[in-house]
């Protein structure tokens, strides 16, 4: 009786168009049969958006699973709530059956796609990335001054590297990482929500997508208590350290932003005073960027195994260490800015930024564009018309 | 010794147990079954039958006192104990803030289960989540828990409960030595016999064309519901209320598990189409009222068709609006092809669909409301939604009954204590499937069952901790079972 359902599906052609629709492949067969379970079941309904966007489709095609894939958040609680999960015979899993999907997502839609294959050895790349990031700066500092331990140069960052300098590689790379993280996000765009898709109100939908990845929504388990992670007791911990980590970027990042200002609108040169803005913002973000991290990767590590795909745990941790070593290494540079080891600690702390630049379109970063998308996919869709009328149980 | 010794998982064995424990009495459970099977059928269920005189929370408008006992009456034909029914609709109204403190959540009615949106309270995540958030709870509490303990006999002195035996057993790789666990009361809440093939057997017997009826049943609920203590009880000479071939029986796919089907499995399409037999035949009245008002009895109809089987057929007109089916149907584009793809007998089936659409009368369809689409010179007639099957591809679902629980159980009263020649044992109580009985002699109503269960689940483990002088801080329930 399951092996019926396990029997890849020869998708039909969608009315009116007669293009084939491509034929899915295992992972996402597997999405396939375990979503026509859930649409007869629909227990979860509450928990999260998977669900009601579940219910608005008869069939899956290889766009929905993707969108699907991506809108969950694997906090786990459908999985412990599933009265078909294993040892049942229907063996239901969809945080797992979504997450291995969704990791093949981020490697189809990556741009170069050639580069969508560094999501396989992700902690590989993200290693490489580290180290080469490393040996550039200390290299290049050795080459500048002559030595890595200069002496003691009160906080004067640009007298190891000019600014300029910094400013340009660092404005290149992020570029080049943004230009990659957006061609992919358009690609995936265009596979769930095609241009012949019905209109609605954009700006409502862009609202409700906005909020509900700023507040993680989907992580409170529906009823403000939190996700699942070790075992079926929900926590809110896992939402919290996730926030002091984004937050604590975007503070990190906001310095650079404003520092970047002071110097060029301004004519304000580095180093800032403590209480300047971008050293307060700097320290905030970056304790954030500590406790965050820190927090994520101890729950990481607590994380029931059935949760998602395990594979897929090295590209996570990987990142967040690479996160925490960021926040570690800038706070150690304005500890000790005014010592003598501040050269070494400068090439160090922009090696670790220089490898997160890097590695932010092929690595565990890109969960938040796709998972954004996938949000506004689902805030425009909720807008329009349920396509099927289903008269009562 | 343990205080209150609490033998079931599901929801009412739970009950019992948190509200023992928290009258301060010490508590140990056992489950028959093994940790990931946990629940019982309460694993199945999705949400709870109140009644509320205004808007609740997720409730919409009002469900009073007096409409939910007439629902009841009606679906029971009068099969049952208006004092114990009425005990069971208050308690339902009050329950839910107590359920919530030990970690259940409720939302509106899912999408698909509208009409119930006034009547029953949904578990967030359904029953296993509930069930997940008791034991929890009962955890926390300090209530010993052990899985993979099914009793086998009940020990009793007269009309009182002195030990639960337990068999030696294989579990995990290990030979475990039979116990026995003695406690100084005891709550039975461990379910009905669906699980009991033989049971099931003797009970419906042989039909007149020789075929022992039952073997053909599938179960949509949990393999442990095996009724050993519900029979060790009869033979020790408790008193019993209902017989055991009443069964609550819908029509489900006929692919699905022997056990654990639960809700996915069933088939929502019957309305919309027709329903044949194994020789291409229709018998009954597909079109008789709405498809939640009758899809408990389509599982007795088949039940008495040759084979215990049947194949709910539709056409390309009905997708889309039922809940989708869990098994892919049978597809063809002729009639002939889907008769012989489902094995029927392909003369008949087509000659039964050419007569039934000659006799569709033309109306306005409508599937929200009873339409004037039915037939006329067909028998049996389609009373609504009849529309000839001329749409391909026709799309064909097997069919067999599923049972979802039995109603024979221990007679009890308002202080849920089982009864011996009519008195009621000191401190052996029971709730749950093995005395829903008396409140549900016979049909069901969406959510009723967790009314019951959570009802006298609360009341046994009361009265058991109270018999041995634990008296639960909250009035409510000494109240309820003093007034009722």
């Amino acid at each position: 009786m399951t092996a019926q359902l396990l029997e890849p599906r020869l998708v039909e052609p969608s009315k009116g168009h007669g293009e084939l629709i491509a034929v899915l492949n295992v992972d996402e067969s597997e999405v396939d049969r375990q979503m026509r379970i859930c649409n007869a079941c629909r227990y979860c309904e509450g928990f999260c958006a998977v669900f009601p966007a579940m219910t608005r489709r008869l069939d899956f095609n290889k766009a929905d699973i993707h969108y699907l894939a991506n809108l969950c958040h694997n906090c786990g609680a459908c999985l412990h709530a599933c009265q078909y999960a294993a040892p049942h015979e229907f063996a239901v899993n969809v945080p797992k059956a979504l997450a291995t999907v969704r990791g093949q997502t981020y490697s189809d839609y990556a741009w170069p796609s050639a580069l969508g294959r560094l999501y396989r050895h992700n902690g590989t790349l993200l290693a490489s990335a580290l180290a080469a990031g490393l040996s550039l700066f200390l290299l290049l500092a050795l080459l500048v001054n002559g030595t890595l331990l200069p002496g003691r140069l009160a906080g004067d960052f640009y007298a190891v590297f000019p600014h300029n300098t910094l400013a340009l590689m660092f404005g290149v790379v992020f570029a080049a990482a943004m230009l990659a993280l957006s061609i992919a996000v358009r690609r995936f765009w265009c596979e769930v929500a095609p241009a012949d898709s019905p209109p609605a109100s954009k700006h409502a939908a862009v609202v409700e997508a906005s909020t509900a990845a700023l507040t993680l929504k989907y992580l409170d388990g529906g009823h403000g208590q939190g996700c699942t992670n070790e075992s079926d007791r929900y926590t809110l911990w896992r939402r919290r350290f996730h926030h002091l980590t984004f937050y604590g970027f975007m503070l990190c990042f906001a310095a650079t932003v404003v520092a970047t200002g002071y110097h060029y609108l301004l004519g304000e040169m580095a180093p800032y005073p403590l209480l300047s803005w971008p050293v307060v913002l700097g320290t905030v973000g970056g304790v954030g960027l500590v406790i965050g991290p820190v927090g994520l990767l101890v729950l990481n590590l607590r994380r029931d195994p059935a949760h998602g795909d395990v594979s897929q745990r090295p590209m996570d941790r990987a990142f967040i260490l690479l996160l925490l070593l960021v926040s570690l290494t800038g706070l150690a540079l304005l500890g000790w800015r005014d010592t003598g080891a501040m050269a070494i600690l400068l090439a160090v702390h922009l090696g670790c930024v220089m490898a997160l630049f890097l590695t932010l379109p092929y690595g565990k970063f890109a969960h938040g564009i796709f998972r954004s998308a996938a949000l506004l996919k689902f805030a425009i869709e909720k807008r329009q018309p349920d396509p099927h009328g289903l008269g009562g149980e | 010794m343990i205080d209150v010794l609490v033998i079931g998982g599901g929801n009412a064995a739970l009950c019992a147990a948190l509200m023992a424990r928290e009258a301060g009495a010490s508590v140990l459970l056992l489950e028959a079954a093994p940790r990931e099977w946990r629940g019982g059928n309460s694993q199945h269920t999705r949400n709870l039958r109140c009644m509320h005189d205004a808007p609740q929370d997720v409730l919409v408008e009002s469900y009073p006192e007096e409409e939910f006992w007439q629902d009841l009456l009606k679906v029971t034909g009068g099969m049952t104990d208006e004092k114990l029914a009425r005990l069971v609709i208050r308690a339902s109204a009050t329950c839910r803030d107590w359920m919530r403190s030990h970690g259940v959540h409720f939302q509106p009615s899912l999408s698909g289960a509208l009409h119930t949106a006034r009547t029953n309270a949904f578990f967030m995540g359904g029953g296993k989540a509930l069930v997940n958030a008791y034991f929890r709870s009962a955890e926390q509490l300090g209530v010993g828990v052990r899985y993979n303990a099914p009793v086998s006999h009940i020990e009793l002195d007269g009309d009182r409960f002195v030990a639960a035996h337990i068999g030696p057993r294989h579990v995990d790789g290990r030979d475990l030595p039979a116990e026995r666990i003695e406690a100084r009361a005891c709550v039975l809440a461990a379910g009905g016999f669906e699980s009991n093939r033989e049971w099931l057997r003797e009970a419906w017997g042989q039909n007149e064309r020789g075929e022992w009826t039952a073997d053909n049943f599938l179960i949509r609920g949990t393999r442990f519901n095996t009724g050993v203590l519900l029979r060790g009880l009869m033979e020790q000479g408790a008193d019993t209320i209902g017989d055991p071939t009443q069964a609550h029986m819908v029509a489900i796919d006929a692919r699905a598990p022997l056990y654990d089907g639960g809700i996915c499995t069933r088939i929502d399409c019957v309305s919309l189409g027709v329903v044949v037999n194994r020789s291409g035949q229709r018998f009954y009245d597909e079109g008789e009222d709405f498809w939640p008002k009758r899809y408990a009895i389509w599982g007795r109809l088949v039940a008495q068709q040759p084979g215990q089987v049947g194949f709910s057929i539709i056409d390309q007109k009905a997708l889309g609006r039922f809940m989708p089916p869990v098994f892919a149907g049978t597809k063809a584009n002729t009639l002939g092809e889907l008769a012989q793809q489902l094995g029927l007998p392909e003369g008949e089936f087509v000659a039964t669909v050419q007569a039934y659409n000659a006799a569709c009368q033309v109306g306005t369809f409508d599937h929200t409301r009873l339409d004037d689409c039915h037939t006329q010179g067909v028998q049996p007639v389609k009373s609504h939604w009849a529309r000839p099957l001329d749409t391909p591809p026709f799309y064909g679902y097997p069919l067999r009954p599923g049972v979802t629980f039995t109603y024979l159980g221990l007679r009890t009263d308002h202080t849920a204590a089982v009864h011996f020649a009519g008195k009621p044992s000191p401190n052996l109580f029971v709730a749950g499937e093995m005395m829903a009985g008396n409140v549900l002699g016979k049909g069901y109503t969406a959510g009723v069952g967790m009314s019951i269960g959570t009802a006298f689940g609360r009341i046994a483990g009361t009265q058991a901790a109270a018999a041995l002088g634990y008296h639960h801080p909250s009035s409510e329930i000494t109240h309820d079972c003093a007034t009722a």
